[in-house]
């Protein structure tokens, strides 16, 4: 028998292969390539004003005109942290509560699967509607306030940290419980000094990102919050500001404002990348494995 | 001129006394009738690696043509991982690296300018579980016809009916060619994924324990079919029952594993290689027959 | 032995613990309920009003109190599609080529950056798009430079779900296709298509849902004009836009209006989303059990 040919066959097909390949990787690069021009508009517009002046970009009011150019953004960052932290405090305790009810208490029962159920439509509203919903609530009897852009985001996040704080229970094996039984302890006990803590990274990484995405939203702010310009420390008391509204406001303003947007965006991508970051270090350092 | 791509001299059987006469004689014997069928594929000190951990060593041997071929041998020691090298599917595992020489008819299948997808059209597999595609039965055996250019109708139809007659199966699918092959049975879904295999002509096909799934019914017709195709196909068994072996097999090889006291580790090794009807009756090594009689295994 | 022995003193603190946890499940429950009451009974006017002609006009007129929706719903389904368009093959395209392709050492990293572009908040895409990316594409604010920005936002979670729906194509499958000689993008369109399909569809109506709802980065560059065109370089309108845009001075007719909008496009999202939902996992499920 003559030796066969085993080197590769010019063709349609090696043609086709390479040319499928070539635009998948051509996919990658049109994802990437957006990420970084973000990240580079950010850095150029942004990084100096915020800062070449430090730390007047954060300490400094808004500017009454906004067509006076320079810093300050102050005011939006405190806002962003009073906001975020308030509807925090609000939606991780009721989340994981809730989470903890679903998993340990209600199973498979009518109660628990219509809570799912509700949870995972609760996810889908757009923020608008959530703003709106809060203005119609809240800033219509008590005025502009931190604490009602904080209830608009808490709602925001509750279901996201119900969802993740359950498959995080989920994660915890049954012997663990059955040990603390068989010693005599109660259900709730069980729960709190066992369960909880074991499942407690992941549920810290889940309510992170949630935090994160809490900290971008833009449309409950504009509804519930207001756009102060001056340093407002108090969370119940007349109108505050935070970034996100700040950003959005200012984009459609003169270009010294526009500049001040950048140095805004700046900020909070930083924020968010941080708490992204701080999210998938917990993760991968002690949370529980699949 | 390639020294690579040139035919080796057939070799003679490990049993015959060596020609008196030197050369002279040899080339004599070159020009008479054979005495067995030329090899198929020719191993040299083969070794597998994964990474640094040595999975098989020092396997040599010659695979003939138009015979099956029995690889026996408890589980883990390297019979499945031998024969996937046949047909360069190491090449999906990351960190899997084959050494030494596998030659098939002269050509070493591992040199650079070979193409994987060249070879495993010459030399086919059938996996332990039966995969048919999710498609009709049809598209499953038609399939490696289409891949290699095959447009025109009528020569599919007439491949699919010759695999399917060839494999069995024809006469169970013939007024159902449309439906999808998941429907099938077990057994009738290993026999459609070899007539989806003997569809591209190969020369060499390779079965990973086929019969494994399958309960004794299907496995005795899949063992029947296996001697029918002998005459077309060479065919390369693993599998771990030594009965199946004696059954259908022309040679048979034996391998086992050794045990690193150091590592923990196994490597697989080829302990005899031997016409199966010798193996059996009156094997060579302490270990062979040890397997063969039940006493370890 | 007395019963009240075995009863234990723990017992009425555990009852106290299971229903505060089972209230705060049932938060999500109130707050759904909530938000549907406030905001139908707020709608409730202006539909009264034009009936269905709100969704079946083009003329939003406010100073004669007419309030067709046509419009908005076009605009907001145009800017999806657009979306849809082009960041389904670019997702495709990533997913395959991180599943199939890739090498092993660089999957993680890639998806751990791609997974960045979920992180930006809207409103910081919005900025970028406005002020850089439609200036240097030569866009005027169009459906199209909208649907860019979308696409861009809703390209990550399309990506993320089509890779779990891709990796459960089975390995044998793949192996089988290989072993015939077949090339990997064969192999891709014989394997790998039929059995990640339905899962596929899914993912891309999940994508859909988000499209339709995202707001603040839609607003700053769609233009603002009411348009029912097929010519993507109009400036043109959707619900969640024009209800940030007009919700801050209108009166109560035009409130009750923006609202009605809301609820309808709550409505929608609601329906793709879990629509989308149901297929992945029954996708999901079909190729696990094979």
């Amino acid at each position: 028998m003559s030796a066969p040919d085993l080197r590769a066959k010019p063709g349609w097909r090696s043609v086709k292969d390479r040319l499928m390949t070539g635009l998948m990787l051509a996919a990658v690069v049109a994802v990437l390539v957006p990420l970084a021009a973000v990240l580079a508009s950010l850095a150029a517009r942004g990084g100096g004003i915020a800062l070449a002046s430090f730390p007047d970009f954060f300490t400094q009011e808004i500017p009454r005109f906004s067509r006076r150019a320079g810093p300050g953004m102050g005011p939006a960052v405190i806002g962003t942290l009073l906001v975020t932290a308030t509807a925090t405090a609000l939606a991780v305790p009721l989340g994981v509560l809730g989470a903890i009810y679903l998993h340990e208490y209600g199973g498979s029962g009518r109660f628990a699967r219509l809570v799912r159920f509700m949870a995972t439509v609760m996810t889908g509203v757009p923020s608008i509607v959530m703003g709106l919903f809060v203005y119609l609530l809240w800033t219509i009897r008590f005025g502009f306030s931190a604490f009602g852009g904080a209830l608009a985001l808490a709602c925001l996040m509750l279901p996201v940290v119900i969802g993740a704080s359950e498959q995080m229970l989920r994660l915890v094996p049954g012997h663990l419980r059955e040990a603390s039984y068989a010693l005599g302890a109660t259900k709730s006990r069980t729960i709190l000094t066992v369960v909880l803590p074991a499942a407690l990274p992941g549920i810290v990484s889940g309510c992170l990102l949630a935090v994160a995405r809490a900290a971008g939203e833009t449309a409950p702010l504009l509804f519930a919050v207001g756009a102060a310009k001056a340093f407002n420390w108090s969370v119940l008391h007349e109108a505050n500001t935070a970034l996100p509204s700040q950003i959005f406001g200012n984009a459609l303003d003169v270009p010294a404002a526009q500049g001040r947007a950048w140095g805004a965006a700046l900020t909070l991508v930083l924020l968010t990348f941080l708490l992204t970051l701080a999210a998938r270090l917990v993760t991968g350092r002690f949370a529980l494995k699949r | 001129m390639e020294p690579a791509l040139a035919m080796s001299t057939p070799d003679l059987p490990p049993d015959l006394p060596p020609p008196p006469g030197g050369a002279a004689i040899h080339a004599e014997r070159r020009s008479a009738p054979a005495i067995e069928p030329p090899a198929v594929f020719e191993l040299s000190d083969v070794e597998m690696f994964y990474g640094a951990f040595r999975a098989v060593r020092g396997v040599s041997m010659k695979i003939y043509k138009n015979q099956i071929t029995a690889f026996i041998g408890p589980s883990g020691c390297g019979k499945t991982t031998v024969l996937r090298a046949f047909n360069r599917m190491h090449d999906l595992t990351p960190g899997a690296r084959v050494v030494g020489k596998l030659l098939y008819h002269g050509v070493d299948l591992y040199a650079p300018e070979v193409s994987a997808t060249e070879v495993r059209r010459r030399i086919g597999m059938v996996f332990q579980k039966p995969n048919p595609f999710p498609k009709s039965i049809y598209d499953n055996v038609a399939f490696g016809p289409r891949v290699n250019g095959t447009r025109d109708r009528k020569r599919l139809d007439e491949v699919v009916e010759r695999s399917l007659r060839a494999a069995a199966l024809w006469d169970e699918v013939k007024d159902r060619l449309d439906r999808s092959a998941l429907g099938l049975s077990g057994g009738q879904q290993q026999r459609l994924c070899i007539a989806r295999t003997i569809a591209v002509e190969p020369e060499v096909v390779l079965m990973d324990e086929p019969c494994s799934a399958l309960d004794p019914i299907a496995t005795a017709r899949i063992e029947e079919l296996m001697r029918e195709l002998k005459s077309r196909f060479t065919i390369v068994i693993v599998t771990h029952n030594m009965q199946q072996a004696a059954r259908t097999s022309d040679r048979t090889a034996f391998f086992t594993a050794e045990l690193d006291g150091a590592t923990d580790q196994r490597t697989g090794i080829l302990v005899e290689y031997d016409a199966t009807a010798r193996l059996f009756s009156n094997p060579r090594d302490e270990r062979t027959e040890n397997y063969i009689t039940g006493r370890f295994g | 032995m007395q019963l009240s022995e075995l009863r234990g003193r723990s017992q009425n603190a555990d009852r106290a613990f299971r229903w505060l946890a089972a209230g705060a499940a049932g938060i999500v429950l109130v707050v759904l309920a909530l938000i549907a009451i406030t905001m139908t009974d707020r709608a409730r006017p202006v539909l009264g009003r034009m009936g269905l002609g709100f969704f079946t006009q083009t003329t939003w007129s406010v100073p004669t109190n007419t309030y067709g929706a046509l419009g908005f719903l076009y605009g907001t389904l145009y800017t999806a599609v657009i979306a849809i368009a082009i960041a389904v093959p670019i997702s495709f395209g990533v997913a395959l080529f991180v599943t199939q392709v890739a090498p092993r050492w660089v999957r993680r990293p890639l998806v751990y950056v791609i997974d960045l572009l979920a992180v930006v908040p809207s409103v910081v895409f919005g900025l970028w798009g406005l002020l850089v990316m439609a200036p240097a594409l030569g866009l005027q604010p169009s459906y199209l430079a909208a649907g860019i920005i979308l696409a861009i936002m809703i390209t990550p979670i399309i990506t993320s779900l089509s890779r779990e729906v891709i990796e459960t194509t089975p390995v044998t499958d793949k192996e089988a296709a290989f072993a015939l000689g077949a090339t990997r993008w064969e192999m891709i369109t014989a394997t790998v298509w039929p059995h990640s399909k339905g899962g596929l569809v899914g993912a891309v109506m999940l994508g859909l849902g988000r499209a339709m709802g995202e707001t603040i980065a839609a607003t700053l560059v769609i233009g603002n004009t009411v348009h029912v065109t097929a010519n993507p370089l109009a400036p043109g309108y959707s619900m969640p836009t024009v209800i940030a845009n007009e919700f801050g001075e209108a009166e109560p007719l035009h409130k009750s209006a923006l609202i009605a909008l809301a609820v309808t496009l709550f409505l929608i999202t609601i329906a793709v989303n879990l629509a989308a939902t149901w297929i992945v996992q029954r996708s999901m499920r079909r190729s696990r059990g094979t």
